[in-house]
């Protein structure tokens, strides 16, 4: 609550003036703080209140002379008041986050209506216009683009593929479904006297139920992802929320050309039909098109990285506005080219523009949605409305009533086609779920004026938001856990796991191909040969097909080589800072993994060091405000200062399968230091050889590799580092752990020194270089009488890192 | 032919209960049989081995040596058939079976119970109880065999890490002259206990015929 009232007061004008005094500091200097504080108040029509009272801060300067000081406000009146209403619903959206118990059990989205609400009460009693921000054009053209954009962009592909059949039966006839009952329903509504909304006909009641049958399940998905629901039941939400919008949209552009004419005929009934398939299919091919044309570009920016990201705007863009110019579906069209060029451009651009680009993709959508929740709570105030008391509370009894017949229904017709069913409980979380939200208020705030119960019409919608997102939105987070929803454990990271459900699936395609039935597995490997052979080839530039779990594992160890550089790395105490940049909400809700002995845990430590390619192929379900997790990345690098911290302690690697695991250890080490140099050669530019830092000769290091990383496009250092690092473990480790040997305890304490504070790439990559020649020599068992002539080549070491490579490097002939 | 309809389809009743397969889907699995065996009763691993669409399957041959394995036959007996007619063959089969609605908490824990004994099962080759590490190693690299070299050594890396993974979180004591002999079942259901297994493990097995709309064999 402290939040709310924290954030009621920034909403004062007050807040508003501290805040416009602070954008001048920043921007103006100091010079201007006499002028804007001796504001007396003048006549100007007001429109952003701080500012009506000094239209010239200098007024009795000389005229004829080169004024001194200007101000032009009604210049920069509209990209400014934007700004300030974009940052005011930013800063709501802190303060909502500063603590983590009001947005679990309160979803934001009723939050920021809260706030939405507060401030229009605030303008509402000053007199004050709400910004003209939802205009048709306006939110069509501008807003609603990057919530689908962010939509499609971060949709878990393979579940949605598996579930496709079912999204779009609920997506599509769902919508129809609601559209068509709750019209008529409605209409049989309006034929009672008793009401006065007679004058309400056939078609507007159909355009309005078409708006409100727009499902827009963001705060549910939330508390879905929360909970861990099932994933089947996650994606069918997810879905069916971003189809229905497309279906939505294109019912509400039919009702409102229909609801103009006086009488409507069979034939455009017809029309009607044939032009919701041409719409929403012509949507989907233009979302290809685009979709390959943008992968295919990307293929070509590797010389231009900076601009890369915005290939991916531009061209989603493009498609949503070409799509919208041939008045067919743009948000099926944005949708589409998101997911086809996701996994291209991803592959060809580098690791920071992909994050720069689902950063953005993020931020926009999130800009974009707190504003449309923020204005519906500003508007719901400083509109007129139109309160009926029947026809309101029968549209709300309708949305109910026809959802929870929609989903019942329509999950008895798709039941028998799943393989899994959807049981009553799932039914019922899907149909609680039907929460409405931005979409149905900007349509039907949107609406024509010519319709004459428009007012009704927004005050109906906004009473059903209202009272959808507050109600069910808080109650359903109780009400699932109280009814024990299937889940999806999502916290499963463990290897074998992963090795499972791959095996899994491939069993069961095998298994399918036995009996001779198809299924999306089928299609599934169709497709994949087909983009293996074709696809791939033209889109991406270094085109190799690989496994999914190898692909993943070099763009992993990519990232992390690349996010070790981001990182001052001698400062340890940075770590927990890194953690909270993702979402803690997350990270606290996990449960802690417990580890009986403190000697596995840190043989688990190291292992997941190496092993997290794999485990970050749990999908990241993105939730509606938080970036996918890249935690495990992070947690790496954390757990890389701990264990190098703890290889500077002797005696502190007793590990129970002993000398293995040391061997793994600097394995790890060595894979991610070769990364270090190799993501050093091929992000800097010029060639590090050249520069002084390396303080260790290169060279040195090309002789340890098969082959050179940078004569390979991108940076696939990973795979010679592989077939080295790996190959030489080959054998050895099983032998290691069958007959363990003590494990040689200091090595490595010489990474001290470079753990030690470089805090730019030059140094991360010169101690990089230097760990990797420490941590060189160890892949064979040590022989017993190491230790004290370790001891001494890191005395020297230390000292002369030149000196202390090359004795190590001879030692490499010590071969048993 | 009637007569002869009419007792395969008291045949096959007893094998409705048996797996639990509805007659259609039996009497469709039969037809599949027959095709894939040749019009024989009893179908090798030649058989199986040429079906074009398995070509493809990185575990190809662990799917195929599940049918001859008789551990999967729920009976306790060890070893591995030469041939299998069409009753271990829907026993096999049987393991995919999809729960229904009405299904109960513990039905489905004992089918959970049974998919992870058949991957145990396929891990297992040697039938001793225990997964070892060579045979672990095979999986990964089998089911990473498509993917060239580098496949290769990530699958020993995977593999191995995997199995102190298992050591792990099952033995967390353990001496330092100790070494983890290999994966025994109950290991091996801790280890994958909260995986769903639901959406994975299944397949919807069609009432209808589909093998003329099946192109290839």
């Amino acid at each position: 609550m402290r939040n709310l009232i924290l954030s009621q007061l920034k909403m004062g004008s007050a807040a508003f003036c501290a805040l416009l005094l602070l954008l001048f500091f920043c921007t103006g200097g100091k010079c201007e703080i006499q002028s804007s504080n001796p504001a007396s108040p003048s006549a100007n029509p007001p429109v952003v209140k701080p500012f009506d009272h000094e239209p010239q801060p200098f007024p009795e300067e000389e005229k004829a002379n080169l004024p001194v000081f200007t101000m032009d406000y009604p210049r920069i009146q509209v990209p400014f008041e934007f700004t300030l209403w974009v940052l005011l619903a930013s800063f709501a959206k802190i303060g909502f986050h500063v603590s983590h118990k009001i947005t679990i059990w309160i979803p934001e989205s009723c939050l920021l209506i809260s706030i939405g609400l507060i401030v229009g009460a605030i303008m509402h009693s000053v007199k004050e216009e709400p910004p003209a921000v939802l205009s048709s054009n306006v939110f069509f053209l501008y807003m609603l683009p990057p919530i689908v954009l962010e939509n499609g962009y971060f949709m878990p592909t393979r579940p949605f593929f598996e579930n496709i059949g079912t999204v779009v039966w609920y997506a599509v006839v769902g919508t129809l479904w609601n559209s068509i009952g709750i019209g008529l329903s409605l209409f049989a509504i309006c034929q009672i006297e008793a009401f006065g909304v007679q004058d309400i006909n056939l078609q507007e009641n159909l355009l309005f139920a078409s708006i409100i049958s727009a499902v827009d399940p963001v705060a549910a998905l939330n508390v879905f992802e929360d909970i861990g629901v099932n994933e089947q039941l996650y994606i069918v939400i997810f879905g069916e929320g971003l189809f229905n919008d497309a279906v939505t949209v294109v019912l509400y552009n039919m009702f409102s050309f229909v609801a103009d004419m006086p009488v409507v005929e069979s034939t455009d009934v017809f029309l009607g039909v044939a032009r919701f398939f041409v719409v929403g299919i012509g949507g989907v091919l233009f979302g290809f098109l685009f979709g390959f044309v943008a992968a295919f570009t990307t293929r070509f920016t590797y010389n231009v990285r900076q601009i890369e990201p915005l290939f991916v705007f531009m061209y989603s863009y493009l498609a949503y506005l070409v799509a919208e110019l041939f008045a067919i579906s743009s948000i099926m069209a944005i949708v589409m080219c998101a997911i086809t060029m996701k996994y291209y451009v991803e592959e060809n651009v580098s690791q920071r523009s992909c994050t720069t680009i689902r950063h953005v993709v993020k931020m926009l959508a999130t800009i974009s949605e707190t504003l449309i929740f923020f204005f519906l709570g500003v508007v719901t105030i400083t509109t007129e409305h139109e309160w009926n008391w029947a026809y309101i509370l029968f549209t709300l009894l309708f949305a109910f009533v026809w959802r929870g017949l929609g989903i019942l229904v329509l999950t008895q017709i798709v039941n028998p086609f799943r393989t899994i069913q959807f049981n009553y409980k799932d039914q019922f979380g899907l149909a609680y779920g039907g929460l409405r939200g931005a979409i149905c208020f900007a349509l039907v705030f949107t609406l024509p004026d010519n319709i004459n119960r428009k007012n009704l019409f927004v005050t109906a919608s906004v009473a059903i938001i209202i009272f959808t997102v507050f109600i069910q939105g808080i109650s359903i987070r109780p009400i699932l856990e109280y009814i024990n929803i299937r889940r999806t454990n999502k916290d499963l990271n463990t290897i074998n796991v992963e090795v499972h459900s791959r095996l899994m699936e491939h069993v069961v395609c095998g298994i399918e191909d036995l009996c001779g039935q198809w299924s999306h597995y089928y299609w599934k490997d169709k497709f994949k040969k087909f983009n293996d052979r074709v696809l791939r080839r033209i889109l991406i530039r270094d085109s190799r097909a690989e496994s999914s779990i190898v692909a993943l594992y070099k763009k992993l160890e990519l990232q992390n080589a690349m996010e070790l550089l981001d990182t001052p790395m001698g400062d340890i105490s940075a770590a927990p800072s890194i953690v909270s940049l993702h979402d803690e909400k997350l990270a606290a809700s996990r449960p802690k993994k417990k580890f009986l002995a403190a000697d596995v845990k840190k043989m688990h430590d190291i292992l997941s060091k190496n092993m997290y390619q794999i485990r970050q192929k749990t999908i990241a379900f993105t939730s509606k405000h938080n970036l996918p997790n890249n935690s495990q990345a992070q947690e790496i690098l954390i757990r890389r200062h701990q264990s190098i911290r703890r290889s500077i302690r002797p005696g502190s690697f007793r590990d129970p399968v002993g000398d293995f695991l040391t061997r793994r250890k600097i394995l790890n080490k060595i894979k991610l230091n070769e990364l270090l140099v190799s993501v050093l050669q091929s992000t800097s530019g010029q060639s590090p050889r050249s520069s002084s830092r390396s303080l260790v000769p290169l060279s040195r290091l090309g002789t340890l590799r098969e082959s050179d990383p940078r004569q390979q496009p991108g940076a696939p250092g990973v795979d010679t580092v592989d077939e080295r690092g790996l190959g030489s473990l080959k054998g050895s480790s099983l032998r290691g752990r069958k007959a363990p040997l003590p494990a040689p305890r200091k090595r490595l304490s010489s990474q001290a020194e470079g753990d030690g504070d470089p805090d730019d790439f030059k140094e991360a990559g010169e101690a990089g270089e230097r760990e990797e020649a420490a941590a060189r020599p160890p892949p064979l068992p040590p022989p017993r009488g190491w230790v004290p002539d370790n001891q001494d080549s890191q005395e020297e070491g230390t000292g002369r890192p030149l000196i202390r490579h090359s004795s190590q490097g001879s030692r490499g002939s010590w071969r048993p | 032919m009637g007569a002869s309809q009419t007792h395969s389809e008291h045949k096959f009743q007893d094998l409705v209960d048996k797996t639990g397969f509805s007659l259609e889907q039996i009497i469709n699995l039969h037809k599949r049989f027959k095709q894939l065996s040749g019009n024989e009763d009893t179908i090798s691993r030649e058989n199986l081995d040429s079906i074009p669409a398995l070509a493809t399957n990185p575990i190809r041959k662990q799917i195929i040596e599940a049918f001859f394995d008789k551990r999967n036959q729920r009976q306790d007996e060890v070893g591995s058939f030469h041939e299998i007619g069409f009753e271990q063959f829907l026993m096999v089969m049987s393991h995919f079976r999809p729960p229904t609605l009405k299904t109960t908490e513990e039905e489905r824990e004992v089918m959970r119970r049974e998919k992870l004994r058949f991957l145990f099962n396929m891990h297992d080759t040697d039938s001793d109880g225990t997964i070892t590490l060579d045979e672990y190693r095979k999986v990964v690299e089998e089911l990473l065999s498509k993917s060239g070299a580098i496949g290769l050594e990530a699958a020993k890396a995977i593999a191995d890490a995997a199995m102190l993974e298992v050591a792990s979180t099952n033995v967390p004591h353990m001496e330092p002259d100790e070494f983890y002999e290999g994966i025994t079942f109950e290991h091996f259901e801790q280890i994958l206990k909260g995986l769903e297994m639901e959406s994975r493990m299944h397949i919807r097995f069609l009432d209808v015929n589909t093998t003329t709309m099946h192109c290839g064999k």
